[in-house]
């Protein structure tokens, strides 16, 4: 098969990469990892602090060397060409790294002149998201709020219209609302053809993507769709709540039928080994209706699936 | 203490030239309380922490904590709290079992209690072997459990944890909920931050701050009912939705 000219098309391809830390090599960030994006693919990395995600987005930045393996980002190789591929990614780092001591308009001004552009040129593809921080522009970077300063540095990360958008983390440490807003700018990039990168240790965001990939500890536990995860999902889940949630999820715990046991919000997720399992659950919740327990099925979650896929 | 109440705020408010961070907020912790401490980015949850925390004095109202004032018996105060946050907790370069000497010592704890209380902690926590480790080796979600373990090794009566859970995977973040339960189980009342709208959930009461004030106050399950609303999310979302001023 022509596996070159698939190369050509995809937005990001990782092969094989590998990457350890330390004298000995003994801690490994990235264990064999392979995957690739879709031009203008709005791809999630899922998975906790400590999972690679960083390492990883820093080798496709080319701002790390891997150990072995191999990547290319619109086409170019990390390595050899990490000239062409610094002009055409935007990159925005985990840590806040704008400089504090410029204003909001200095340093985007600052960005697109490092690019050899101009604001003016390229402001149609910002505008949405500079225009919400345009009123404050004079105002030193380091003294905005969290929120503004993500949307200043997703505004830098963009000034040079990039094919390719890396986003580390970008909604940790920030509020349910906006953290929405920030999805709703993604999604208005997305649609001007962009390929975006992004990392989360928000299972809820998950939804969002076009396609996620689940990573913990350096290894992806699992490619697809949100719902094409979400569908894997093959044991029966349930939720059950009573007046005595503690006591609920020790006592399930003990029960040879179920599988797991854990606290989901306002229930507990009951994953149960099998479909028979099911009738004896049905029968242990009838037998504490004393305790107001109460059981509904339900569909798993992103989050239901990591936690499936992490014990196994 | 009266009345079982570990915290207590009257019009408790903290302003910052004209800018009014915290503004007139009343409210009630109880002995062996969860309570969630919500709001948006910038509605004030730190200032907040802040003064009751004795770090911060505040401008005007009334607040104690453990049965001490905030005014007059900060440092009072500061020996009777435990506290964590996702961003500081335990020293990286010391070992697991020097973290918690030097966490014991200055609370003035005996070297017996330190002892038995390590041994105790490595024990429940299965970090057995791991006590003579430096804090850095060990992963995020072991750090974080012990962590916690170190911010109530003092058995302070009320732990303040500051978006504690923040990054963690899934299945961590449930050990963690379910040392919080037991702490709360033996009488620590904890005082919690958290951006996991899940977590709202496994709190006893929650308070959901807007533009310095608090706007709601209630169990989870009231909240919902009183906003019409399938899950604390949406509750939060139609609050924190009605703010005003920029974040922070």
């Amino acid at each position: 098969m022509d596996k070159t000219k698939e190369k050509v098309v995809a937005g990001v391809v990782v092969e094989n990469i590998i990457k350890t830390y330390g004298k000995k090599k003994d801690m490994t960030a990235l264990n064999d990892i392979s995957f690739d994006v879709q031009k203008g693919e709005l791809f999630g990395l899922i998975g906790p602090d400590g999972a690679g995600k960083t390492s990883l987005f820093r080798i496709l930045t080319t701002l790390l060397l891997a150990d072995s393996g191999k990547a290319t980002v619109d086409g170019f190789d990390v390595v050899k060409d990490y000239k062409a591929i610094r002009k055409r990614v935007g990159y925005m780092p985990g840590r806040f790294s704008l400089y504090p001591d410029l204003s909001v308009e200095e340093n985007l001004n600052f960005f697109a002149t490092i690019f050899n552009t101009s604001i003016e040129e390229n402001y149609d593809l910002v505008k949405d998201i500079y225009v919400q921080i345009e009123p404050f522009k004079k105002r030193k970077a380091g003294k905005l709020s969290g929120g503004m300063k993500q949307k200043l540095a997703l505004s830098c990360a963009l000034i040079h219209r990039p094919s390719v958008l890396f986003l580390d983390e970008p909604t940790t440490g920030v509020d349910a609302v906006s953290r929405k807003e920030f999805w709703e700018m993604l999604k208005g990039l997305k649609q001007q053809g962009i390929t975006i990168l992004v990392s989360t240790p928000y299972m809820d965001e998950a939804r969002l993507c076009d396609r996620i990939a689940l990573i913990q500890n350096g290894k992806i536990l699992s490619i697809n769709s949100p719902q094409g995860i979400v569908n894997d999902f093959s044991k029966p889940l349930w939720a059950v709540k009573s007046d005595r949630m503690l006591h609920l999820q020790n006592e399930l715990q003990e029960k040879d039928f179920v599988e797991n046991v854990y606290p989901f919000g306002e229930f507990h997720h009951v994953v149960m080994k099998n479909e028979s399992g099911s009738e004896q659950l049905r029968n242990f919740i009838t037998a504490h209706s004393s305790e107001n327990a109460v059981l509904q099925q339900v569909k798993p979650d992103i989050e239901d699936c990591f936690i499936d896929l992490m014990k196994n | 203490m009266s009345n079982g109440k570990v915290i207590t705020a009257e019009q408790l408010t903290k302003r910052f030239g004209d800018f009014v961070a915290v503004d007139h907020i009343s409210f009630d912790v109880m002995k062996g309380e969860i309570f969630g401490f919500l709001g948006a980015n910038g509605a004030g949850k730190t200032t907040a922490m802040r003064m009751l925390c004795g770090l911060s004095l505040p401008t005007s109202g009334k607040a104690t904590v453990a049965g001490f004032d905030v005014f007059k018996e900060n440092e009072k105060i500061k020996k009777s709290i435990g506290y964590m946050s996702q961003k500081f907790s335990l020293y990286e370069d010391l070992t697991v079992k020097e973290n918690m000497e030097f966490y014991g010592g200055i609370y003035h704890k005996s070297d017996k209690f330190i002892k038995e209380k390590t041994t105790f902690i490595l024990n429940e926590l299965h970090l057995t072997k791991e006590g003579n480790k430096l804090v850095k080796s060990l992963p995020l979600g072991w750090k974080q459990k012990l962590a916690f373990s170190v911010a109530i090794f003092h058995e302070p009566e009320i732990v303040f944890l500051d978006e504690p859970t923040g990054g963690v995977d899934p299945v961590t973040r449930r050990e963690f909920w379910n040392m919080i339960y037991q702490a709360a189980d033996r009488g620590i009342t904890v005082f919690v931050t958290t951006h996991y709208m899940d977590e709202a959930e496994y709190c006893s009461r929650v308070s959901i701050m807007v533009d310095g004030r608090i706007e709601a106050l209630d169990t989870p399950s009231q909240l919902k009912k009183t906003y019409e609303a399938a899950s604390m999310d949406e509750v939060f979302l139609r609050l924190a939705r009605k703010a005003v001023r920029a974040a922070d």
